[in-house]
């Protein structure tokens, strides 16, 4: 079942996200995408994160289509134009894929091929103009397809953005160009987050929250300082500080957000960033 | 030199409607070169805007509109009819759009499409301002470039790299174009630009027929070879 069937059932979703390896070596990731089954409804498999070259996002969601995961397709416009972009599109329509979370793609500089020759031939609006053409049968510049792909297409968000107007303009940019749900960027402050989701009720899609496992301070200090719209307060990190045992409290603070904010959107995305084997106890500890 | 080309009339209108008042602004160094923003062009155009039924406060052709200082002064003995206009319509490259309408605090409409650097850019002589993309953007964008601000060259509003008005590619030195956008539309009170979804660019107008793309320096080599 693709997200937006999930949505339209009324449920509270929840997905999280797997990291394709540097390599060919598969059994840790899927041992991972395997802990995940059945607890949560669709999986997401980043692509390239942080321009790091690795293993295929496509490749990956076929292989957890086969192991009965459902899939959330990452795509990003950084490195395909649009005749890749498109021919992807419908190679993952082919094997089944059909939710497809549409992404600019952070900048090549951030990886590690800095020499690499940007693309950005479209943007996350355009890409989910694309998703959504194909899926009324016809490609970007007209041309008939023979046969419609089925896709449900996501896009992201950031509430913690400033100034936020411009997020939110994009924002009903991607509803209009087809978004049927939304992903947000890891969000440590409810209140904050109780605003943003007034901001953009008229909207009316699906928002589904995220969260980021904090695995200590250092990395707390890390995001606040260079990962653009992510705030973690100084109480969550004075709470991981004080710590013990950094893992159980890090699966407390994330089943705590969840719990608060679950009123106030329709799902959940974890983000586990290693952490993968914890985020069942996270979904546990949270009720879900 | 930078070669441009004026805009279809229809585009042009579009740019203007609900505006009634217009400033035209000229350029004595490509532009008049290329026959798209002299005193003949600008004349044509204004006669072309009385008969749509605009009105034209005033019509002014300086040199170089790419320096913005020296357009600036220029444009100091025409403020009053600047001040009764609603937009200004720039009959000029990318560049001189760009450089000009941040000194002037109106709605900026580019009349051109910026299709080539045949040479010098003007009085301009770097990349920073326009690509040459052939589809100009400006006026959605209150006259900043997308293609060159943004590091992306995104069309459709920041990415979700942006931070504290920076850019993620070299957050020290660079801003983000996108949020500079923002705040120029913001003070023109045009933010329902930015609400528009933007087509996906035809970069084959990137490439225009050679003959219009090669420098003066490439054209005189070439003779010489022949
Ligand atoms: S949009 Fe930018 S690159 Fe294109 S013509 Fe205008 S200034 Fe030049
Ligand atoms: S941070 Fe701003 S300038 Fe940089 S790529 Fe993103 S939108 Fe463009």
């Amino acid at each position: 079942m693709n997200l937006g069937e999930h949505f339209k059932s009324g449920k509270f979703v929840v997905s999280s996200e797997i990291g394709p390896p540097k390599g060919i070596n598969t059994e840790a990731m899927l041992a991972d995408a395997d802990l995940l089954k059945g607890k949560v409804d669709a999986v997401n498999v980043t692509d390239q994160q942080s321009s790091v070259m690795r293993l295929g996002s496509f490749v990956t969601c076929h292989l957890l289509k086969e192991r009965g995961i459902e899939p959330n397709f990452q795509v990003t416009c950084r490195d395909r134009n649009r005749i890749a972009l498109q021919s992807d599109l419908l190679s993952a329509a082919v094997l089944g894929i059909e939710n497809v979370l549409c992404l600019t793609g952070d900048y090549v500089s951030l990886g590690d091929h800095p020499e690499a020759k940007p693309v950005f031939d479209l943007d996350s609006v355009s890409l989910l103009q694309v998703v959504t053409a194909l899926q009324n049968g016809k490609d970007l510049s007209g041309s008939e397809l023979s046969g419609s792909p089925k896709f449900c297409a996501g896009a992201v968000v950031t509430p913690g953005a400033d100034p936020l107007e411009p997020q939110i303009i994009k924002m009903e940019k991607k509803v209009k160009a087809g978004a049927q749900f939304f992903q947000t960027q890891a969000v440590y402050e409810p209140d904050k987050f109780e605003k943003f989701m007034e901001q953009v009720r008229y909207l009316n899609v699906p928002v589904m929250l995220g969260v980021v496992m904090l695995k200590s301070v250092g990395m707390a200090r890390f995001m606040n300082k260079y990962v653009a719209g992510i705030h973690v307060p100084d109480n969550l990190i004075e709470e991981m500080e004080k710590t013990e045992n950094k893992a159980d409290k890090s699966i407390e603070i994330a089943a705590r957000l969840i719990k608060e904010m679950k009123p106030m959107c329709q799902g959940v995305h974890i983000m586990a960033i290693g952490w993968e084997k914890k985020v069942p106890a996270v979904i546990d500890a949270a009720g879900l | 030199m930078i070669i441009s080309q004026q805009k279809p009339i229809e585009e042009i209108l579009g740019y203007l409607e609900g505006e009634s008042n217009i400033f035209l602004l000229g350029c004595k160094g490509c532009a008049e070169a290329c026959e798209t923003g002299g005193e003949k062009q600008v004349l044509q155009m204004k006669e072309t805007l009385t008969k749509e039924g605009k009105n034209i406060t005033g019509t002014c052709v300086i040199d170089f509109l790419c320096d913005k200082a020296l357009a600036k002064t220029r444009l100091f003995a025409h403020e009053g009819k600047i001040g009764k206009a609603d937009s200004i319509l720039f009959m000029t490259c990318g560049i001189g759009v760009q450089a000009t309408s941040a000194v002037l605090p109106k709605v900026c409409h580019p009349a051109c499409n910026t299709i080539s650097v045949g040479g010098a850019r003007g009085e301009w002589r770097g990349e920073e301002r326009c690509n040459e993309c052939g589809d100009c953007l400006l006026d959605m964008t209150g006259g900043i470039c997308p293609l060159t601000a943004c590091t992306k060259g995104l069309i459709n509003g920041p990415c979700g790299g942006s931070k504290d008005g920076k850019c993620e590619f070299e957050p020290d030195v660079r801003d983000c174009g996108w949020m500079l956008i923002y705040e120029r539309l913001k003070k023109l009170n045009k933010l329902d630009n930015l609400k528009k979804i933007i087509e996906p660019k035809d970069y084959a107008k990137m490439n225009p027929p050679k003959d219009i793309r090669s420098t003066i320096m490439w054209s005189l080599e070439q003779k010489q070879v022949n």
